[in-house]
């Protein structure tokens, strides 16, 4: 379906002058989507926006012809997940952080979990493979465990569209790969249409099909990996001398970095 | 997971039942020992002297206890929720200085003398409504109301009001300070019967209202915005339990005085032996609040009988004492966010 999700002519702002200038851009569904740019170019408060944490100013972003902004909190929950950067640090059980997840399937005057919520948060726990933690306290996982599990109750919500902000930005380069991997293989096997926030270019080139770069406030590229990362775009946007290369199993681009010195000697 | 549900009633089951026996024993003990085995034949007879300490002194005295250490319990363990702070309580956020500076302004005015008694409880909540006022709307900005802020212009408004209330007792007469005093130092001794059923139905209801809130209470635990991802409006949770809690603080600080620590221990030592869910841990802390105060109250009457302690010392002491001892004690540590 083409145009799943809609971004229409997003303006937001803070107080403090920082303004999203008319962001637009669609996503078709099931795509496994990502928004790349370097820091102050919007994408945490275009983010806000999509998880209705920062009123719009204008502009209306829709999932399957449905005005996110006009659906209640309660409504928006059964259709779009949020993982964000660091999940918190509690101490309750994965299975009762993962439970949460049906919230907003419950009714007002639910007061235990039904068997239903039990059984579709122990397997989403076991495809995320935080099964085997379910009586620790989260405090206790760590970092890269802590994010399965924020996987885990995510998916429990059941959406529509799963948003991910910066998930494996603190974590190191097997567990970036483990929850990349994770999310594709939901994106392939459930059809989840998948929105990432991520700042590691070559990881966004490896994963995404498709990306959005955004500069100052408003969205300055889009398209596949290969149209989106070359050298000249990325130093237009990043004011940073890049190489790129193709990725000789994958056949995705990759960008080098190369420090001022070699450049000098060069 | 029917193993957890079959604990949490364990828990309350136990918890009822100390709740039971501490209110037997406080009907039992005091100047006036009265044995388990002629309670039934007291009550029956109603009458005599016996009799009449039991109901007319007791009784109320424990249902004062009970209501009073439930609700301040309760208040702490959904302030300790809203605000994700392990260390506030319901006089934290200025609503018992403001009750403190409405009681103290009435006495030194002498008030209560030309126009009640009844002149103390009013003016104590009505200054605590007040604050609440205050810090509600000097914490809304832009619309939104900002946790951290509210918390930090509850702490200035207490130091504001006790500034305020030293400035009385300063100018004001040995007598007026004295009475003063005695009110900020806590007391069950409430001779209006109709207040007592003030605070008792208060409490219940405060109790019923926090059920409502039991799953975003456990939501909120995770912040603000992950629980609004979670579907739950947490904007709205949080201003309607401000608003309970504050109203609560206030009932039971006009009628029984400043109480302290009720409201900072009790939530976490019953967090600590059954857990953060919300769902368990709000009836449990009413429950521990009221089983806590009721025998602070037999320890307050007793040990320097005929004399009295103010109850707020021995909560204090015996409060401070019991959470040092639960803090250094084992598994705290993890279980403290």
């Amino acid at each position: 379906m083409k145009n799943y999700l809609n971004i229409n002519n997003i303006v937001a702002g803070y107080h403090s002058g920082f303004q999203l200038k008319k962001v637009n851009f669609s996503i078709e569904k099931g795509k496994f989507a990502g928004i790349i740019g370097p820091n102050g170019s919007g994408k945490t408060t275009f983010f806000k926006c999509l998880t209705g944490d920062l009123k719009t100013l204008n502009g209306s972003i829709e999932l399957n012809k449905v005005d996110l902004a006009k659906l209640q909190i309660k409504e928006k929950a059964k259709k779009v997940a949020v993982v964000s950067q660091f999940t918190e640090v509690t101490d309750v059980t994965v299975e009762d952080y993962v439970i949460m997840g049906r919230m907003p399937y419950r009714s007002n005057f639910q007061f235990f979990e039904s068997k239903e919520d039990h059984e579709i948060a122990e397997k989403y726990m076991k495809l995320t493979d935080v099964f085997q933690f379910k009586n620790k306290a989260m405090s206790e996982l760590s970092g890269g465990e802590q994010q399965l599990a924020a996987i885990a109750r995510a998916l429990t919500q059941e959406p529509e569209l799963l948003l991910l902000d910066e998930p494996t930005s603190h974590l190191d380069i097997s567990h970036q790969v483990q929850i990349l991997n994770l999310i594709q293989l939901l994106n392939d096997e459930l059809g989840l249409t998948v929105l990432i926030i991520i700042h590691d270019l070559n990881l966004a080139s490896e994963y995404c099909d498709y990306l959005v770069m955004m500069k100052d406030g408003g969205v300055h590229i889009q398209g596949t990996p290969s149209d989106v990362l070359n050298y000249q775009t990325i130093e237009d946007v990043y004011n940073t001398v890049v190489i790129t290369r193709e990725n000789p199993v994958s056949k995705k681009p990759v960008v080098f970095l190369v420090s001022d010195r070699v450049m000098k000697n060069q | 997971m029917n193993q957890k549900y079959s604990k949490w009633l364990l828990f309350v089951l136990i918890l009822l039942a100390l709740t039971l026996v501490s209110a037997l024993f406080s009907l039992l003990t005091g100047e006036i020992k009265i044995s388990i085995k002629e309670l039934p034949e007291i009550l029956n007879s109603k009458e005599g002297l016996q009799y009449a300490i039991l109901s007319k002194i007791r009784w109320p005295r424990i249902i004062l206890a009970f209501s009073v250490g439930g609700a301040l319990s309760l208040t702490g363990a959904i302030l300790q929720g809203i605000y994700r702070n392990p260390l506030v309580e319901p006089y934290t956020l200025g609503i018992s200085g403001g009750a403190a500076l409405g009681i103290a302004l009435v006495i030194v005015l002498g008030l209560h003398l030309s126009l009640g008694s009844f002149m103390l409880p009013l003016a104590g909540f009505s200054g605590s409504v007040i604050t609440i006022f205050l810090v509600y709307f000097l914490s809304i900005r832009k619309g939104a109301i900002n946790i951290n802020r509210m918390l930090l212009i509850g702490v200035m408004i207490s130091f504001i009001a006790s500034s305020a209330m030293m400035f009385l007792m300063a100018i004001s007469t040995t007598e007026n300070l004295h009475s003063i005093i005695f009110w900020m130092m806590g007391s069950l001794e409430e001779p209006n019967s109709f207040l007592i059923k003030v605070v008792f139905w208060s409490s219940i209801s405060g109790l019923v209202i926090s059920y409502f809130f039991a799953r975003p209470l456990n939501a909120l635990r995770l912040g603000e915005e992950k629980a609004r991802h979670l579907g739950i409006n947490s904007t709205v949770t949080i201003r309607i339990l401000f608003v309970v809690a504050s109203l609560l603080t206030g009932i039971c600080v006009a009628v029984a005085g400043i109480i302290g620590f009720v409201g900072l221990i009790i939530p976490h030592i019953i967090r600590i032996i059954i857990g953060p869910d919300y769902r368990v841990l709000l009836l449990s802390s009413f429950l521990g609040g009221s089983i806590f105060l009721m025998i602070s109250d037999i320890i307050a009457r007793t040990i320097i009988s005929p004399n009295e302690l103010p109850i707020g010392v021995i909560t204090g002491l015996v409060g401070g004492i019991v959470f040092v001892f639960v803090l250094a004690s084992a598994n705290f540590k993890s279980k403290l966010n």
